[in-house]
């Protein structure tokens, strides 16, 4: 599989998405210019962590409005695989691939630290790999990481299977709603998450079991 | 035309202006009267630290950039080097603590940048007043909240870095950042300066009046009573900004379009241009005209001095100007030819076509005087004794869990969990991992370990043994990583040295430093001084930041701190003299100062180390943690933390109770190591250095017995000593 990682000016974790890209095999992976609206044939696409034009006026806001996103935003809708992480997910929130919205963490500073997260539901394309309730361990850094939708979202959300992991019990580091940590379109092929599944690709530098991620969604292309 | 007494407004003296009217025959303009104050500030010219700067050795095999570039460098192995450099932004910091603190950060990784190494790690160094005073948590809340901003917004971990509190450090806390970068050897660029014809360009944000006159307002006296007037001279800083002409700067160099590149930071455009003409022994010619500002109106000598953020200058061949301009333009930053390079070895200033200014570059840069200090012992101790906050008689469990709680040892994560310490994929220890940080080099098993220590309080007590200590403290810590020690960062925060008893101070500490630097055979590539760091209140304590970086063959074997399985043996290993007169718990308890510290044999902790090192790179122990602030009791706890795991220990029969305190509490900088593994690993290590094998891991307690001693904790107890900053953080 394809992937292409988007580079935004201010973007920070875009090499290390790469690495975690191409530690799958059958993984390869490109950058993709802000600027630059050609996807040049990528087969997936991932949105990295980062502060994207500053963040300035509001996480992501700017983002969203790049060459590059627009294209994005036509490959979801035609299905194609989007997984968002960090700052990914909050512009894919503003670019309205997904649901609800980020919102300062609860204690308004930024956090960095290595939480469980819980599979809620297993599956393909991004959690096909995993179990239903297993628990991996992938580090969280932010400041704007507190999930937000309004309660019949959330309540939609829950029912329809969206939520796809939860900071495990007592490990919620920002007071996002239901522990939320990571959050998929209706059609579940755009999948957004705040804790950093490319930083958990390496026991040399912390856990293995962000992998996992990178692993499902080379296998649910085939 | 400006005045003398203008000039020692501008924090000249008389004989400096009348030695600046002699080198350029003439009394200075408004425009040159800016630059020549600057540029003959303590902080761009070393002029009271030069000559002792001299006894510090800057040689060693693996030395790849040595001091007078924007940072110095290592040889780690297979074409890379790593660039390196600690420096000071207390005055701003004490003045307007997020902006100083995020700017510092932002300063010094355009000195790597700017030799052309991609930034890997930040590390900090801070010292503020006790967390009980109200000041002290603003600072603290605020430089905090200010690396982590400008670090975590520009992709850089920062990886690791120490903070202590001390009263004298109420009103002039100190803010050392260091920076780590990584390059091919043979990629580095110089800053000077060369080829006439050449085209100056600046690029980067645009120029506006902030920091005005911070290098000699701010970071060349001492701290007063109106210094929130000073907050126009604090610099504001924009990390994405930054982030842009980082990546521009490394394209830049990687298509090797740049003949030469310096970044702008204290005396902005003055400085960097005088410094690359200099080096270059060229002249250089600048219109002011064409430097982008930000503010409308702004008088040449303003835009010359302006310390505002993010900004670099390089020479560019002419043939070569184009490409260099799409590529800032790819980057969104400003790119401008704003002069050109000469052979008239002078700075001269044009305003579009009038001359402004015409200076000669040697004047600028070399001829500042140089002061020899007058040096002076105090004859009496200069510090108060810090306020007793622990009982003399405290039984030993009560002293441990105290210790632990104290600002100086309690954990450290209220504050690193505000810094991204994995971005960059090569953090392979992370903060409370292990004694130092250790990070993975590209295609490679090797790594590197990085520390940054210097406990001041120490230094006040001796500053010739409390230096030596700041260098054993740091080795130790790499040491217990499984590094050897390959380059060395210094950052020497002093009071006023024109003051005989601070002269003495920083005089014996640079000494120190000198003679261990030279025993461990270790070069220092570069630094930072940083002078006047005094208030009312009077000098801070003296606090030489020592920061270094060494090498480990095998990363994944990179050490641990805390205990990993029950079972294995635990040790005190090397040298270790314990004493209790200047240490943690003397503080708690109120003691004055020593004048003087026990004597160390310097080549004996060396061996020690190395045995540790050794022991730790061969995958031999399980645990190797040094014995610092608090002593014996705290180390071996920390390890108990570390692991998540307790330990019994047996330290026999100590017949005199005082004695018993010396061993559990004393301090002995460096030279002591609490070591887990098994039993035959330990008997091994034994076999090069002293080692004591006194205990077991396991269970969830620490149980410490010494004849009919007992002393008990549960890891529940130590943990919630141990987390006494967190409400610092609610």
């Amino acid at each position: 599989m394809k992937f292409g990682v988007v580079r935004f000016p201010g973007s920070c974790d875009e090499v290390d998405a790469v690495l975690a890209c191409e530690r799958v095999p059958g993984g390869s992976a490109q950058i993709l210019w802000h600027g630059d609206p050609d996807l040049h044939g990528i087969e997936a696409v991932v949105v990295p962590g980062g502060f994207s034009y500053g963040d300035y006026l509001r996480v992501g806001a700017i983002a969203r409005f790049s060459p590059v996103m627009e294209s994005v935003i036509r490959f979801a809708r035609e299905g194609g695989l989007v997984l968002g992480i960090c700052n990914g997910f909050q512009v894919l929130c503003e670019a309205g691939l997904l649901p609800g919205a980020l919102l300062p963490n609860i204690e308004r500073r930024f956090v960095c630290r290595q939480v469980n997260v819980e599979v809620v539901r297993a599956g393909k394309p991004f959690t096909g790999d995993c179990a239903d309730g297993e628990v991996l361990s992938i580090p969280v850094k932010h400041t704007t990481g507190r999930y937000y939708a309004p309660p019949d979202v959330l309540g939609s959300l829950e029912a329809r299977g969206q939520i796809l992991l939860r900071y495990a019990q007592d490990g919620n580091p920002n007071g996002s709603s239901n522990d939320i940590a990571g959050v998929s379109n209706a059609d579940g092929n755009v999948f957004g998450l705040m804790p950093h599944p490319e930083h958990a690709v390496d026991p040399l530098t912390g856990s293995v079991d962000g992998l996992k991620i990178f692993t499902s969604m080379v296998h649910a292309h085939g | 035309m400006p005045t003398v007494e203008q000039a020692v407004a501008l924090g000249l003296t008389a004989a400096e202006y009348a030695l600046i009217v002699e080198k350029i025959g003439r009394e200075p303009n408004e425009v040159e009267l800016a630059v020549f104050s600057l540029m003959w500030s303590e902080h761009c010219a070393y002029k009271h630290s030069k000559k002792l700067l001299r006894g510090l050795p800057t040689e060693g095999p693996r030395l790849a950039l040595g001091p007078g570039e924007n940072a110095g460098a290592v040889d780690v192995g297979d074409g890379w080097v790593i660039a390196f450099k600690v420096e000071s932004h207390n005055h701003p910091s004490a003045v307007e603590p997020f902006q100083g603190a995020a700017t510092g950060v932002g300063g010094i990784l355009r000195d790597i940048f700017a030799i052309g190494a991609r930034p890997i790690a930040v590390l900090d160094s801070l010292r503020f007043g006790e967390p009980s005073s109200p000041r002290s948590r603003y600072l603290l809340e605020h430089a905090v909240g200010g690396i982590g901003h400008y670090g975590n917004s520009i992709g850089v971990p920062t990886i690791g870095g120490e903070v202590y509190f001390e009263g004298p450090y109420e009103q002039n806390c100190l803010v050392n950042a260091m920076a780590l970068g990584l390059a091919r050897g043979d990629a580095l660029i110089r800053s000077a300066a060369a080829g006439v014809g050449n085209v100056l360009v600046l690029f980067g944000a645009s120029t506006g009046r902030d920091g005005i006159g911070g290098a000699s307002v701010l970071a060349s006296a001492e701290l007063g009573e109106a210094d929130a007037d000073k907050r126009p001279s604090v610099q504001v800083g924009d990390p994405f900004a930054e982030k842009k002409v980082m990546e521009c700067s490394l394209e830049l160099l990687e298509r090797e379009l740049l003949v030469a590149l310096q970044d702008l930071g204290a005396a902005g455009l003055s400085s960097s241009s005088a410094e690359m003409a200099s080096k270059g022994e060229v002249g250089l010619d600048i219109d002011v005209a064409r430097v982008p500002l930000r503010e409308a109106g702004m008088e040449p000598w303003e835009i010359m001095v302006s310390e505002s953020q993010e900004r670099m200058l390089c020479v560019v061949e002419p043939s070569k100007l184009d490409e260099v301009l799409a590529i800032c333009e790819k980057w969104e930053v400003n790119g401008d030819a704003i002069g050109s390079v000469t052979d008239t070895r002078a700075l001269r200033v044009f305003a579009g076509d009038e001359l402004v200014g015409d200076m000669p570059v040697p004047a600028l840069v070399d001829d500042c005087p140089l002061y020899d200090l007058t040096v002076q012992a105090p004859a009496a101790g200069l510090y108060p004794a810090p306020p007793p906050v622990l009982l003399a008689d405290a039984p030993p469990r009560d002293v441990l869990l105290a210790l632990l709680a104290a600002p100086n040892i309690a954990s450290r994560r209220p504050l690193f969990e505000q810094y991204d310490w994995i971005v960059q994929s090569r953090t392979v220890r992370r903060p409370e991992q292990a004694d130092a940080a250790v990070l993975a080099l590209p295609q490679s098993p090797r790594g590197i370990a990085v520390s940054i220590d210097g406990s001041g309080r120490r230094v006040a007590c001796d500053p010739y043994t409390g230096a030596i200590e700041a260098v054993l403290e740091c080795t130790a810590n790499l040491a217990c990583a499984g590094a050897a020690p390959l380059g060395l960062t210094n950052c020497l925060n002093f009071g006023n040295p024109e003051k005989p008893h601070i002269a003495w101070q920083l005089t014996e500490a640079i000494r120190g430093l000198g003679d261990a630097c030279r025993v461990f055979d270790v070069p220092v590539v570069g630094g930072n001084v940083s002078l006047y760091n005094e208030s009312g209140d009077g000098p801070i304590y003296p606090t030489p930041v020592v920061g270094m970086v060494g090498e480990l063959p095998d990363v994944a074997r990179a050490g641990r701190s805390g205990f990993a399985r029950a079972g294995d043996a635990v040790a005190l290993a090397g040298p270790f003299r314990p004493s209790l007169p200047g240490s943690e718990l003397a503080k708690l308890r109120g003691d004055e100062l020593p004048e003087g510290l026990a004597q160390i044999d310097v080549a004996a902790v060396r061996a020690a180390q190395e045995a540790i090192r050794d022991a730790v790179s061969s995958g031999a122990l399980a645990s190797a943690h040094d014995v610092a602030e608090g002593g014996l009791l705290v180390a071996v706890a920390e390890s108990c933390l570390g692991g998540g795991i307790g330990a019994t220990l047996d330290l026999g029969v100590v017949e005199d109770g005082a004695d018993l305190e010396r061993i559990l509490f004393g301090e002995s900088p460096g030279a002591g190591f609490v070591v887990s593994g098994p039993q035959d690993a330990l008997r091994r290590l034994g076999e090069r250095i002293d080692l004591d094998i006194f205990g077991t891991v396991g269970g969830n307690a620490l149980d410490v017995t010494s004849g009919a001693v007992r002393i008990e904790a549960t890891l529940g107890e130590l943990r919630t000593a141990h987390d006494a900053l967190a409400p610092l953080f609610p």
